[in-house]
């Protein structure tokens, strides 16, 4: 989308009016607004709300509609007894196998529907989902693993998963009874602890940044740190950082495959004209979205959190 | 009996024949809800030959001879209802030609799908044939013989329709060829002479026994890709079905719904498998299916599962892996399915009438379609999977399979490779004139009835 200061001051009067606006079905739900907002006005969470409120879909509906029930909570969470660190792994069980020594140290993990944090309905128009599903997910996670435990700090794997819990949840009004920690915070302490063991990576890194993380800027400079600790070389590129783009797969579920090419292609390309070796990931969606589209490119695809483990023990991933 | 077994003996070699009851009672039944019927002896020929000679000798005395590939087809069409031998060609499994010019397979008639799969993927590995969802010990033979379908079947049509030619030893033990082969040494087309395959093409070897065939072949593109269109409304399928298939770049099209898991209960899936050479042309063609669906995606009523590729995998393999968890959801292994051939335009009804039986006998389902040719029919599936080792469960997997195959005849459809029960429901409705010319064919290539009785006769 593309507007003169006119038109984008226009728009938004519409939309903070609860008129119509080309904004609600032209967005491509990038949370860039989210992060640009000076005000901390949730400009994004405000656009979300009203597609819901007229219906106005970016995805089809059969589609929203199965997405919501093949990411619903089965409802088969028992209780647990964890020990800190506890690694929030939310859905995806195919990252634990990065949650390994050295770089953690006796974790336990916790993953599955019960605790999917439920961000992504954002991108669906479906604000409803998340007020429905995240006070639950945050109980489950306290009441099942947490409170009986002892223990009152969550390692969040993803940015999703941090971003529901320190943003998204103030701004729904949620409460959260335990204190989340972005994973590069606990990787970035690690890292410092087995400072003596780390053999540089030596090598330039482009990084992926999600579009969770537009809600969560204030964690990008352990993403810089992290690098720093185990030599790895964050080229500077046009699409990092406050530019950067999306992966694509989200605008695949609005449908909008040429524009998902298009924005893969020209972020791919701007990683490898900068010279990368390795497209560094942390959310699991964007890497399974890129990856092959990156190592096709020449790019070694990798998750941070295992980038650090080759720097440690020089062992490539499991899992 | 005792004085046939011998002479089998010294046409196959001893090791080749059998009549030890552990071995009748295997050949007595397939994977589906027939009940068994034992043969007497058990044959495994190794040349055409040697068919030859089996055929003249069960012809001398009498004796039904039941032609078999895997044994795989489910509807218990290789099952020896009157007795006699089982004709087991999986010794007859050679490959002998890949003509990759002008793309056709000959192969012997025991040579399974995996055989042909494999071999094509180690010599020629711009090549592939057709391969049906069957598991790869299926063979290419029985699936052409009985109207199969599969992975290329928008672009092909059956796999008959795929046919190139045949050998065929005559119930009198005639050898014949169909076909180009009837005059050249090239297997490479049924036309342009006058076309004999029909004399065996879905009578359930009731007319003589395929000893070679010829299969086309197609490209077999390094790059390939899936969309998955999904909508709830079952009354938009034919069209949605009509516009993919009017791209003519997809070589495969089906449909799949089912009420498990969850998530898929109420949904209609529609997959569009196709392939490339070059990226480029692989996202042109994506562009170009996208595109036909465009008005539904606009209006939001359908759209393209949003899958990554690692998540696509599953949709690309084959045969699709998928539907054999499916054969044992009930657990004991029991699986079978009618499979109707329809026209497009009825899917609704199809869907509905699945929904209902399910609902009623209370049956584990899954259904859907594999589009033949360009919308020109679909093969409509309703499985019911069943526990073997509970005959209760058996009773009512059959009943849904009877009220189905009923019901599928009297909405227009026609049920596909049918059980004998199954037959003489279509029988009852066929055109009078039209089974008393079956009957007349048959009794002309086979005056002694040996082939296979039982099947497509008028009880």
């Amino acid at each position: 989308m593309t507007f003169d200061l006119q038109e984008a001051k226009r728009e938004k009067a519409n939309i903070n009016n609860g008129k119509d606006s080309r904004v609600l079905t032209e967005c491509a739900t990038c949370y860039a607004c989210e992060e640009y907002c000076p005000y901390g006005n949730h400009p994004f969470y405000l656009i979300v709300e009203r597609q819901e409120e007229k219906g106005l879909l970016p995805s089809p509906a059969p589609i929203t509609r199965q997405q919501i029930l093949m990411m619903k909570p089965k409802g088969t969470i028992t209780p647990m007894k964890v020990t800190a660190p506890v690694i929030d792994m939310c859905y995806f069980p195919m990252l634990t196998g990065s949650i390994r020594e050295p770089l953690y140290e006796n974790p336990s993990i916790i993953v599955g529907s019960d605790v999917f944090c439920n961000i992504m309905w954002l991108h669906f128009a479906r604000n409803s989902v998340i007020r429905d599903r995240l006070p639950k997910v945050i109980e489950n996670i306290w009441h099942f693993y947490l409170r009986d435990s002892g223990v009152d700090e969550l390692i969040c794997f993803h940015d999703e998963c941090y971003a529901s819990f320190t943003h998204l949840a103030s701004a729904f009004n949620i409460e959260v009874p335990f204190r989340p920690i972005h994973v590069f915070e606990y990787i970035s302490g690690r890292l410092d602890a087995l400072q003596g063991t780390i053999k540089p990576i030596n090598a330039k890194v482009a990084y992926q940044r999600p579009c969770s993380n537009r809600l969560i800027p204030e964690i990008q400079h352990w993403v810089d740190e992290i690098f720093l600790k185990i030599g790895a070389d964050r080229v500077a590129r046009t699409y990092d950082r406050e530019n950067a783009l999306c992966c694509g797969q989200v605008l695949r579920a609005h449908q909008r495959e040429e524009m998902a090419d298009e924005i893969q292609n020209r972020n791919l390309d701007d990683m490898k004209n900068a010279g990368a070796e390795y497209c560094v990931f942390n959310c699991p969606a964007c890497m399974a979205t890129l990856a092959e589209a990156a190592a096709e490119k020449g790019l070694f695809p990798i998750h941070l959190s295992d980038l650090c483990q080759i720097a440690l023990d020089g062992n490539a991933p499991k899992g | 009996m005792d004085n046939i077994y011998e002479v089998l003996s010294e046409i196959v070699g001893p090791e080749f024949v059998s009549d030890s009851p552990e071995e009748k009672y295997i050949y007595s039944m397939d994977p589906g809800t027939m009940p068994a019927c034992e043969p007497d002896i058990v044959v495994m020929p190794g040349s055409t030959e040697e068919v030859q000679k089996i055929v003249q000798t069960a012809n001398a005395h009498r004796v039904p001879v039941v032609p078999m590939g895997a044994g795989l087809v489910l509807s218990g069409l290789t099952r020896a209802l009157k007795g006699g031998i089982v004709l087991d060609m999986k010794r007859m499994n050679r490959i002998l030609e890949i003509n990759k010019l002008s793309r056709y397979a000959l192969v012997e008639a025991g040579t399974s799908q995996g055989m042909l799969q494999a071999h094509l993927k180690k010599h020629f590995p711009d090549l592939k044939h057709s391969a049906p969802d069957a598991p790869p010990a299926a063979t290419v033979a029985g699936n052409v013989c009985i109207h199969g379908s599969g992975h290329m079947s928008h672009a092909g049509g059956f796999h008959s329709d795929m046919l190139n030619g045949l050998e065929v030893v005559l119930p009198t033990g005639e050898v014949v060829r169909i076909g180009s082969c009837a005059t050249s040494a090239y297997w490479f087309a049924r036309a342009p002479l006058p076309d004999l395959s029909g004399l065996f093409l879905g009578w359930a070897g009731t007319t003589g026994v395929i000893t070679k065939l010829a299969i086309k072949l197609y490209p077999n593109y390094p790059y390939n890709d899936v969309g998955v269109f999904v909508c709830e409304d079952a009354s938009i399928v034919p069209d949605i079905l009509y516009q993919i298939t009017g791209t003519q770049v997809a070589e495969d099209v089906t449909t799949w719904m089912t009420p498990k898991p969850d998530w898929a209960a109420g949904f209609m899936h529609c997959n569009v498998n196709y392939g490339a050479k070059t990226k480029q042309e692989l996202i042109w063609k994506r562009n170009l299916i996208r595109s036909a669906v465009e008005s539904y995606i606009d209006d939001k009523t359908g759209g393209f599962l949003p899958l990554p590729s690692m998540m696509k995998q599953r949709f690309l393999e084959v045969p699709a892996r998928q539907l054999s968890l499916f054969a044992d959801v009930r657990k004991g292994g029991g699986f079978e399915y009618v499979g109707a051939i329809m026209p497009v335009e009825i899917f609704p009804e199809a869907y509905d009438l699945g929904l209902d039986i399910a609902d009623k006998l209370a049956v584990s389902y899954s259904m859907g379609c594999r589009i033949i040719g360009v919308n020109h029919s679909m093969m409509f599936f309703y499985a019911y999977a069943f526990n073997r080792a509970d005959p209760a469960d058996i009773a009512r997997a059959q009943g849904a399979l009877e009220e189905t195959n009923k019901r599928v005849l009297d909405m227009g459809g026609v049920p596909w490779k049918a059980e004998a029960p199954a037959q003489q429901e279509i029988i009852r409705k066929m055109d009078p004139n039209t089974f008393d010319m079956m009957h007349r064919v048959r009794s002309i290539l086979d005056p002694n009835g040996i082939m296979n009785p039982g099947n497509w006769e008028d009880n």
